[in-house]
């Protein structure tokens, strides 16, 4: 029964995985498929040579650490609240998930339209409040490219984290607080002694899960800037991906995505141990 | 006072996240119908003067959009029944059977959503391109039935797990096989999650894009892939943009909206748990 399920991960994902690292050995332009010379550790070398893979990893890291740090902050907050009870709770806790049900593309497409020099509403409502002097051509200049890709992560993720914390909230006993309540503790000291210490594993488990899916993820970035202006949000799986298929050279574009693997491969070592002792 | 503090201290708060959350997408739709000479004026108002349908109807009758839009319901529709073929046998035995080597599988399953999509697909372009496969719905089928395979079959072992193995026993001693115990008293049961499952699996197919820009994108183009080409022109018609969105966020949405109590127990199970 599980035959078929394994053959399709096999062929779909190990083959792929194997596969690419072969190629990552070999010299592969993709529009000349006869000739392919193995030239072994070439490409990795070519790699931590070239000056724009380290921008990558610098971009790669701002994005990862600001997009998740963001999504965790709004996502945790958003949790506690909605763990309160007033009257409409219900449809607040159903309606903000809604970014999250969304394309990559499509929340590409608002953000940018949104965020558009002359015709964004962002740029016209700041200019209106008297927050901005004048519109920002928030995508288009490289201080603030990065910064606007990840205010749309953050809206993409933040609900994330909002039902996973505040699925984690609901497993608290309430007898716990009503003890502490009795000892006499405070707000502050109900959150630090017992809700963040039942929260702690459910917040391990998701801030590693989005670390990794927020590494890989590169259609956001590449519908709103595709990595420009220059290279200023040009992130490491987006640098792979470029490299191999606008520039078709297979064998470096590889090289790239191993590298992310092992980088990844990190994390994704410390959940198992985690989840081993759980 | 009381009511002073829950409206100032949670109510409040609850209602800006909730307009962060819905505000671009309302933004979204109220683009999708307003005309032209609205969208182009800088700088643009917040309230719409007049609202139209002509960006869908132009949208639906001078584009591709509309053979965009059956692509995309085909690979969904194809993804769902495949994803699901695979995976409700896979989680009956994760559930019934303790085999050797069962927790290393389910961990396996599991690490399978942590390659990055770009390890994958360079190969898997190869792959389908030597087999003849690119460009074609079995391509896109195959390869989002793989990618949402582990988070399916990790669901529906749960839904599985939930359902005493008596049944299936009391229903082989009456003479059925495993595999009709499986069609007849597992799957009525399992209805629920398995439809929780299925609306997964089509959101997450109809929402992809890396694998439906790779793997097709000229005979067979999905939705992503079209709206993704309309930004590239050169000059961006916002209208018909927005419009083309607001047509594939609405069913994700509702969807969405419809199955999200059974999905997010299910997503978040493994995380409060782990």
């Amino acid at each position: 029964m599980l035959a078929p399920a394994l053959a399709a991960a096999g062929v779909l994902v190990l083959l792929p995985v194997v596969n690419t690292l072969w190629l990552s050995l070999h010299h592969v332009i993709l529009y000349r498929p006869k000739s392919r010379p193995f030239v072994g550790l070439e490409n990795y070398a070519a790699v931590l040579a070239d000056p724009v893979f380290w921008e990558s990893l610098g971009n790669s890291l701002v994005w990862v650490v600001g997009a998740v740090s963001l999504q965790f902050v709004l996502g945790f907050t958003t949790a506690l609240l909605l763990n309160r009870s007033f009257a409409w709770r219900g449809i607040a806790r159903a309606l903000v998930v809604v970014p999250w049900a969304l394309p990559s593309v499509i929340i590409g497409l608002i953000w940018t339209w949104m965020l558009d020099f002359n015709l964004g509403v962002l740029n016209n409502i700041g200019v209106k409040l008297g927050l901005l002097s004048a519109s920002v051509p928030w995508l288009a200049q490289s201080e603030t490219a990065m910064a606007s890709v990840i205010l749309a992560v953050m809206w993409q993720g933040f609900p994330f984290f909002a039902v996973t914390l505040l699925a984690g909230l609901q497993s608290i006993p309430a007898e716990l607080y009503e003890a502490a309540s009795i000892d006499g503790a405070g707000t502050l000291g109900k959150f630090i002694h017992i809700t963040l210490p039942g929260l702690a594993g459910v917040i391990a488990t998701s801030l590693l899960l989005r670390m990794i899916w927020v590494a890989n993820s590169l259609d956001l970035i590449l519908v709103m800037t595709g990595g420009g202006p220059g290279t200023a949000t040009q992130t490491l799986p987006l640098h792979a991906f470029l490299t191999a298929w606008s520039g078709g050279n297979y064998g470096h574009g590889s090289a790239l995505a191993v590298f992310l693997t092992i980088l990844l491969l990190g994390v994704v070592i410390t959940y198992l141990l985690r989840s081993r002792e759980g | 006072m009381k009511r002073l503090r829950l409206l100032l201290g949670t109510e409040l708060p609850v209602g800006l996240i909730l307009a962060f959350a819905l505000l671009p997408w309302i933004w979204m739709m109220l683009s999708s119908i307003r005309p032209d000479a609205e969208l182009t004026q800088s700088p643009i108002a917040l309230w719409p003067h007049q609202l139209t349908l002509a960006h869908h109807i132009e949208l639906l009758n001078r584009t591709s959009f509309a053979e965009n839009l059956r692509d995309s319901l085909i690979v969904a529709t194809g993804a769902v029944s495949l994803g699901l073929g695979l995976a409700l046998p896979a989680a009956y035995a994760f559930s019934r059977f303790r085999f050797r080597g069962r927790n290393y599988l389910r961990t396996q399953f599991l690490v399978i959503n942590m390659f990055p999509v770009v390890m994958l697909i360079l190969p898997l372009f190869v792959l389908m391109r030597d087999f003849g496969l690119l460009d074609t719905y079995v391509a896109l089928i195959s390869g989002h039935a793989t990618f949402t395979l582990p988070f399916a079959i990790w669901l529906l072992t749960s839904y599985i797990d939930g359902i005493p193995p008596e049944l299936d026993q009391a229903a082989m001693i009456d003479g059925a096989t495993r595999l009709q115990a499986l069609r007849l008293v597992v799957q009525p049961l399992a209805m629920p999650g398995i439809v929780a499952v299925g609306i997964y699996l089509f959101i997450a197919s109809w929402n992809e894009y890396l694998f439906a820009l790779m793997l097709a994108g000229r005979n067979v183009r999905t939705v992503t892939v079209a709206l993704q080409l309309f930004i590239g022109e050169n000059q961006i018609q916002w209208g018909l943009l927005m419009a083309g969105g607001s047509l594939v966020a609405l069913p994700a949405t509702i969807l969405f909206l419809f199955a999200q109590r059974r999905l997010v127990g299910g997503l978040t199970g493994g995380a409060v748990k782990g």
